[in-house]
């Protein structure tokens, strides 16, 4: 797969411009019956048109939360957005009126969702959802939108979807429901999408084609995409850039060439030691020990620290910064250039 | 792991399920039938993971709805040590349903959003109070939650205060409740970050180790079901195309899909991006309602010829690799069933 070509030459003269998102100390936090959880702690990360940016990370570390912040659909209450900025196209969405926000939600940035089938009404055929787009947005007839659903269930190769337009949610595998939400959001030809695992369901040589196909459109449409995964494969085939989230914060940030070769952050180092190898078969996997942390009660200095091989005293005091690791690349370990050189 | 001089736990033969297709609100009829699963056969062995890969649609749930008897089999057998359960209610589909637990593939909408943690994995002893008397299932229900890696404290909290894989361990550490003999695992770890699911995979092994437990392990990742399985079923269109031992399938698949399929798997390696030799598959993923005639890869399969069109390849050992002592001599329904290189990385 070759997406990378113009993402990655735009990339250098886009920095001069504003990116088309970027998310600036974005702290999320939740009211529990048993405290305050903070989901996410002051992330920053920014997408380009026409460039991908994968957030990696542990589950729980708050990537579904910060695409819910970034969609504005975030469950408030129990969810607060204390502190912090999300700029689309310059503009902080978060100091904009409802109106506004609706505005841009399904039109210029769409979601693909982790969990399809709960995003899917099951009383509604999906041809009747991905109609309504259309109806709703460009004012169509129920024909010619069902036309279109139809056109569109077919572009993400939904099998027969002539015949299957009028079936229900449930009558659909758990990868069919998938790629009808991805076309759900790509109905609009909007400017960003922001898939959380649009691919965790599929099989490889489905996932293979829907990458192609979310690529195919990015170049066409010069869109931008944020892609959380846990697939390192797919990251690798795909991704120009690289966040990686921990406990709330991003831990490292990269170009996609560099990480494989020489992470910068013990999490990303153990992450990457764990994908299951051949030459491994019988023996027991390399994993991270211990537990995630608990967000009512993060550990101090860095959250990382109960669980990393590196750690000192002064991992257990003070908060590392995002430090600059190389060009473009950061890491927020105070070892990182032990890390590194390792 | 498998020994083939032992009985099998599980036999399923010819195992069909078809769901109606119909048209009509008032007077529904029947226009057709999904093929979701159309005759699959095969064996589980005690203490050994049976990996099931396939795409997506190709109807694996379903045979894993089926073993469990979830779903109304169309026709076909699942023996359990020689029982039917297919045939089987009452209080003796109870007793066999206790030794055979399943993870569920949506971690979303397989918890009930109004049951705390601590009561959707004790639930099953509601069940079965025989595993957990009253007093003990606090401490029991803790336990479980500490073997799958969440914190025994959370107890209290309701899913929707998870994420996606915490919710997907709240699954597994239910299905672990009842210390069942099998465990049909649909999708358990394709939630998680790699790390959580070498964590995941290592307590399954290990407790398959500790307590003989047989799973079924259906996934899409293909590298995390080599690590698992001992033997590897792929399945197309609601059909076994090929089943084999780990590397039987992996370093000498012989069905064209498997081959694809093995060559579609994303390197996790940027620099290997350019120069992955991929098969790429045309054309559309048939309708199970109406799949083709003969072969029902045919309609992709870049080996196609005429016969595949007329004559259901049989799920064998393949005529030119009968007899041989090579590892390509594994059951593969294919009329050209032959060994190509391909790149993959699992
Ligand atoms: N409504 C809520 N109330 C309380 N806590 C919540 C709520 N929604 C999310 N959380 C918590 O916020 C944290 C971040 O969740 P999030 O869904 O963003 O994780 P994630 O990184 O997407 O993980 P995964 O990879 O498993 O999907 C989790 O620990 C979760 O328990
Ligand atoms: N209740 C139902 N009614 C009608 N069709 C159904 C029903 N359940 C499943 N199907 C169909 O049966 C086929 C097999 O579905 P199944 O869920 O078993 O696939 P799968 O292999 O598990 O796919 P995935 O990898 O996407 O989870 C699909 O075509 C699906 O649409
Ligand atoms: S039988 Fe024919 S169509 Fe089927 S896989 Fe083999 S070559 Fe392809
Ligand atoms: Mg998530
Ligand atoms: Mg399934």
């Amino acid at each position: 797969m070759t997406v990378i070509s113009e993402g990655a030459t735009a990339a250098p003269q886009a920095a001069q411009t504003a990116p088309l998102l970027e998310v600036r100390d974005l702290h999320v936090e939740f009211h529990t019956r048993d405290g305050v959880a903070k989901a996410v702690n002051g992330v920053n990360y920014s997408v380009q048109a026409g460039e991908t940016l994968a957030v990696l990370g542990e589950s729980g570390s708050g990537k579904s939360v910060t695409a819910q912040a970034i969609m504005g659909i975030l469950d408030m209450p129990p969810g607060r957005i204390p502190q912090g900025q999300i700029l689309f196209q310059g503009q902080d969405m978060l100091a904009m009126s409802g109106e506004q926000r609706r505005k841009i939600r399904g039109r210029k940035i769409a979601m693909i969702f982790q969990d399809a089938l709960s995003s899917l009404n099951p009383v509604l055929s999906v041809g009747y959802q991905l109609g309504e787009m259309f109806r709703v947005h460009q004012g169509l007839s129920r024909k010619a939108a069902k036309a279109k659903a139809i056109e569109l269930m077919d572009r993400v190769r939904i099998p027969a979807a002539a015949e299957r337009v009028n079936d229900y949610p449930h009558q659909f595998s758990g990868g069919m429901r998938q790629r009808i939400m991805i076309a759900m959001a790509l109905a609009l030809e909007p400017d960003l999408i922001i898939a959380d695992e649009p691919t965790t369901a599929l099989d490889v040589t489905v996932q293979a084609q829907v990458m192609d196909l979310l690529a195919e459109l990015q170049r066409e449409y010069n869109m931008g995409l944020i892609l959380i995964t846990h697939d390192l494969g797919v990251v690798a085939d795909v991704a120009d850039k690289i966040a990686v989230m921990y406990a709330g914060r991003i831990v490292e940030t990269a170009p996609v060439h560099q990480i494989y070769a020489a992470p910068a952050h013990p999490y990303t180092k153990g992450l990457l030691q764990s994908i299951p190898r051949l030459d491994r078969k019988g023996q027991e996997l390399y994993a991270i020990k211990g537990l995630p942390p608990n967000l009512l009660h993060i550990p101090s200095g860095c959250a990382f620290n109960p669980r990393c091989p590196m750690a000192q005293d002064i991992c257990r005091t003070e908060v590392p910064v995002l430090h600059t690791a190389g060009p473009g690349r950061g890491s927020a370990c105070h070892f990182w250039k032990e890390t590194l050189g390792e | 792991m498998s020994d083939s001089t032992l009985e099998p736990i599980l036999s399923v033969r010819n195992l069909v399920k078809h769901f109606p297709l119909t048209q009509g609100i008032l007077f529904k009829k029947q226009i057709g039938a999904v093929k979701a699963v159309d005759g699959i056969s095969f064996d589980l062995y005690p203490g050994e993971t049976l990996g099931i890969v396939g795409e997506s649609g190709c109807g694996k749930s379903t045979v894993a709805k089926l073993l469990m008897n979830l779903e109304q089999a169309t026709s076909g057998e699942v023996f359990y040590k020689g029982q039917d359960i297919t045939r089987l209610s009452g209080r003796a589909l109870k007793a066999v349903r206790r030794n055979i637990q399943m993870v569920f593939q949506d971690p979303y909408t397989s918890l009930n959003p109004r049951m705390t943690v601590g009561d959707i994995i004790g639930e099953p002893f509601d069940i079965h109070p025989e595993v957990a008397p009253k007093g003990d299932r606090r401490k029991r229900v803790q336990e479980l939650l500490d073997v799958v890696g969440l914190n025994p404290e959370y107890l209290n909290r309701y899913p929707h205060q998870f994420s996606g894989g915490q919710r997907q361990r709240i699954g597994i550490a239910r299905g672990l409740a009842l210390n069942p003999e099998v465990i049909i695992c649909d999708e358990p770890v394709s939630a998680l970050d790699v790390s959580v699911q070498a964590q995941v995979v290592n307590l399954m092994e290990k407790l398959q180790d500790e307590f003989g437990l047989s799973y079924i392990f259906i996934a899409h990742d293909l590298s995390i079901v080599r690590h698992i399985s001992d033997r590897v079923g792929v399945m197309y269109l609601g059909k076994m195309a090929e089943i084999g031992t780990d590397a039987e399938i992996y370093d000498h698949p012989t069905h064209p899909y498997t081959q694809a399929l093995l060559s579609a798997v994303p390197v996790p390696d940027p620099e290997a991006r350019e120069h992955r030799e991929r098969i790429i598959l045309t054309g559309d993923v048939p309708s199970p309602a109406n799949p083709p005639s003969g072969c029902r890869f045919r309609t992709r399969c870049w080996k196609a010829q005429e016969r595949c069109s007329q004559e259901v390849p049989l799920l064998a050992v393949p005529s030119v690799f009968a007899g041989q002592d090579t590892p390509a001599a594994h059951e593969s329904a294919c009329h050209f069933a032959a060994e190509k290189d391909v790149v993959h990385a699992a």
